[in-house]
């Protein structure tokens, strides 16, 4: 899998988690990831359950087989001042100019200027090397902006290029281009299986391939489990004999099947819930049947029913590995 | 069951009463907050009043089923509405009411100049809390013309509910922001004492910018600064402004939330902050919400009765196969039925490549194979079991809210198994809303 692995997917859909999730993956079996986010929320840090976030990787994770997550929640004004104090070697000017609210200004006013920044300093750390020349991460993995927002967010290039024709800014998004739109990268979309979310994941796609970003996979989250076979559904759907469903339950130990007895009673809300559930069913399959039609790899991880937490993003993790993710450097 | 909550919201008595002029709905992202404005708007029209219905991001088929889908920032009148009401709605367009703005504040030279510049290009489209701004901009832009007698407003979609108060003040504080004056004018701001570290900042500042980003950006930032110099002062007004609305006795906030762990903890926060605010809060919307009509038979009890079924072993009658279903089934197809039943490959791949709707396999004659009855009755039990999971667990983390606060009135809308999008889905919705105010536990 690409060295860059952007996770972006509508609002709510599971982001953080999947981006988690897949860093845990991804460092498996002795290697190392960076698991970066952009938007200042200290997401990961919840997910993770630790203390928030400085600006600065730090071991955050230990991935089964002897692996390590680490991460990084990138703050834009923080890395300007960076960039800065690399260029310019400002020293205390620096400190004067976020006192007088000018970094905040330019990296507020020019969002170009601020992802700029931000993927900037994920791509370095994509690219970063040890002494002796081995990557200092195998994967990077980044909890992007949301899909509406995360074309715009990537491609840098053409939000300067408006801005800053020349001078490092400039040169600086031509850099970050060359990895964000090379075989290096990948984007993936979490999604869930109705129709808002699904309808942003194919929108999504297109103006993503339109800008030439590399699209990567879509993962399905909170699915929830088939508890009713199709066979069975149909079965219920047919208005099944009531007496022959009532003695059934009477039999497995319900109550009387008689008409007005306990079991019968329950034989017209149970057959309802049916209904229900066939409802859902369909429309939970015409968005699947939509998702397949992208043909792009699709992943689905369960909806864990009694609410997420770090347990359950190494179990989506491992889900992530049993399909596959991982498997080959 | 639905457990009835202790506390009813009236509903039909906010919206019909005249005093009611503004109904603010808000809470986290994807709880059903433009569903419930369109539904609060449409029940109220119906019921007499003249409404406009604010929406932000509706979906498609929502938008398009009340005339909405176009994007041109005025409201449009809904038809199909039944009764001598009248109802209205709009999309919000942030871009368009920003530069709205722009025009009405500026003669059409300097409008121009701003509505050109590339910095006022990437902060009316990706500002973050342009769209808060913009709704509440919007809000009292309706408000100011007194032409409904109800405004019904949907918030933008945010991780957090208060973003929709916090947001306007930090972007109205941006934009006549100290360092936008600096920009504009030091000298006008500094002071005498202030003044020499003022320019020398000022001078390194614009220094470093202009050596990072070439000198042709702060070009534009100072060209668009000038430019803006008539309104600046006037967003942090006008923020106030609306902000006061929100505080008036006509004004009613109704807290939207699903029953689930996060929506309602950011439904209380939000209960706290609008009590602090001295904003009236008129109640919570609990949003599908899981009920059953066989709530009397527990998870566990359904699980052990479904597990004797699959057993097999106490079933002492013949497979009851013939005459399970109504309609025609044929005898012959036995063997199939036993291999496509539940953990058949087929039923396991979710991924299908014929994904028809079911709705169509009924219609396919050699697919009819109904399952025996045992097969089925137990599929129902487990389907039942994990309803009465999701109603106790929906049930306690109600319950951790109304612990926390009592005094909210709780209106509860049902999960419907499909998407809202036309008016018949709005009206049924609204009367859900209605219901709970009209219980037993409210005429005593
Ligand atoms: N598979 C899952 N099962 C159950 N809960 C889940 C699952 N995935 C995510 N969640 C929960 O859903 C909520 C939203 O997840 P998360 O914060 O990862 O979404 P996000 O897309 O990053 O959201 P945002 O757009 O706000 O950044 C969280 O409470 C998370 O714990
Ligand atoms: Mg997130």
């Amino acid at each position: 899998m690409s060295r860059l692995q952007v996770v972006s997917g509508k609002g709510g859909t599971g982001k953080t988690t999947v981006a988690a999730a897949l860093a845990l993956a991804l460092a498996s079996r002795g290697r190392r990831t960076l698991l970066v986010e952009v938007e200042g929320r200290q997401g990961i840090a919840q997910v993770f359950e630790t203390e928030p976030l400085p600006y600065e990787e730090r071991r955050i994770a230990a991935a089964p087989g002897g692996g390590e997550v680490y991460a990084l929640a990138i703050d834009p004004e923080l890395a300007l001042l960076d960039y800065l104090q690399m260029f310019y070697k400002l020293g205390g000017a620096g400190r004067a100019l976020k006192k007088l609210g000018a970094i905040d200004f330019a990296t507020t006013i020019a969002p170009g200027l601020r992802d700029v920044l931000l993927t900037g300093k994920a791509c370095e750390a994509v690219r970063r090397k040890d002494k002796k020349g081995r990557y200092a991460y195998d994967h990077v993995v980044m909890d992007a902006p949301p899909t509406g927002r995360v074309t715009r967010f990537l491609n840098v290039n053409d939000e300067v290029a408006g801005l800053a024709k020349v001078g490092p800014i400039h040169h600086q998004a031509q850099a970050v281009m060359g990895v964000l739109k090379s075989p290096q990268t990948e984007v993936h979309l979490v999604t869930l299986l109705e129709e808002m979310p699904v309808q942003e994941t194919v929108d999504g796609i297109a103006e993503l391939r339109g800008a030439g970003l590399p699209v990567g996979r879509v993962a399905v989250n909170m699915v929830r489990p088939a508890l009713l076979g199709d066979a069975a559904l149909r079965t219920a759907l047919q208005s099944p004999s009531h007496t022959a469903v009532a003695k059934a339950l009477s039999t497995a130990g319900l109550g009387g099947a008689r008409r007005g007895g306990k079991a019968e009673r329950l034989v017209d809300p149970l057959l309802e819930q049916a209904g229900e559930y066939a409802e859902r069913h369909t429309l939970e399959r015409a968005q699947r049947s939509v998702l397949t039609g992208l043909g792009l790899p699709l992943h689905e991880l369960p909806l864990l029913t009694e609410g997420m937490d770090l347990a359950g993003v190494y179990e989506l993790s491992a889900l992530l590995r049993e399909q596959g993710v991982g498997a080959t450097a | 069951m639905s457990l009835e909550p202790a506390n009813p919201l009236a509903v039909d008595p906010l919206l019909d009463d005249p005093e009611t002029r503004i109904v603010v709905c808000c809470g986290s992202g994807g709880v059903g907050k433009t569903t419930t404005a369109a539904a609060l708007g449409l029940r109220a029209a119906e019921r007499g009043r003249r409404v406009v219905v604010l929406t932000i991001d509706p979906a498609r088929r929502l938008a398009q089923s009340m005339g909405i889908d176009s994007l041109d920032n005025v409201p449009r009148q809904v038809p199909g509405i039944e009764g001598k009401g009248e109802l209205h709605a709009m999309m919000l367009d942030m871009k368009r009411t920003f530069d709205e703005i722009v025009e009405a504040h500026a003669d059409p030279e300097r409008a121009r100049a701003i509505l050109e510049n590339p910095f006022y290009q990437s902060l009316s489209a990706g500002f973050a809390g342009t769209q808060e701004y913009m709704a509440m901009e919007k809000l009292g832009q309706l408000r100011a013309t007194d032409a409904w007698d109800l405004i019904v407003v949907d918030t933008p979609p945010s991780r957090s509910a208060l973003d929709f108060l916090d947001a306007p003040k930090r972007l109205g504080s941006f934009l006549d922001g100290k360092l936008i004056r600096l920009l504009m004018a030091p000298a006008k701001v500094g002071g005498r004492a202030g003044m020499k570290f003022l320019n020398a900042g000022m001078s390194m500042m614009t220094g470093v910018l202009g050596k990072l980003l070439g000198g042709q950006l702060l070009r534009d930032v100072q060209t668009f600064v000038a430019a803006m110099d008539s309104m600046f002062g006037g967003f942090r007004t006008r923020a106030d402004a609306t902000f006061q609305l929100l505080q008036a006795p006509g004004t009613a906030f109704l807290v939207v939330a699903a029953p689930e762990r996060d929506a309602l903890r950011e439904a209380a926060y939000f209960v706290e902050r609008l009590g602090a605010e001295k904003m009236p809060l008129a109640g919570l919307v609990l949003n599908r919400v899981h009920s059953s009509g066989a709530a009397q038979l527990s998870a566990e009890q359904a699980l052990a009765a479904a597990e004797n079924l699959d057993g097999g072993g106490i079933v002492d009658q013949p497979p009851g196969k013939a005459g399970l279903v109504g309609n025609s089934a044929p005898e012959a197809a036995t063997d199939r039925a036993t291999s496509s039943g539940p953990g058949s490959p087929a039923d396991q791949d979710g991924v299908r490549a014929d994904t028809a709707a079911g709705a169509e396999q009924e219609k396919d004659a050699d697919e009819e194979v109904p399952v025996p009855v045992e097969e089925l009755t137990a599929g129902l039990l487990r389907l039942h079991a994990e309803r009465m999971r999701l109603l106790a667990r929906e049930q306690r983390t109600r319950d951790r809210f109304t612990a926390r606060h009592p005094e909210v009135p709780v209106a509860e809308v049902p999960a419907l198994p499909g998407d809202v999008h036309d008016l018949a889905g709005l009206r049924a919705i609204g009367t859900y809303l209605a219901e709970a105010g009209t219980g037993p536990a409210d005429e005593t």
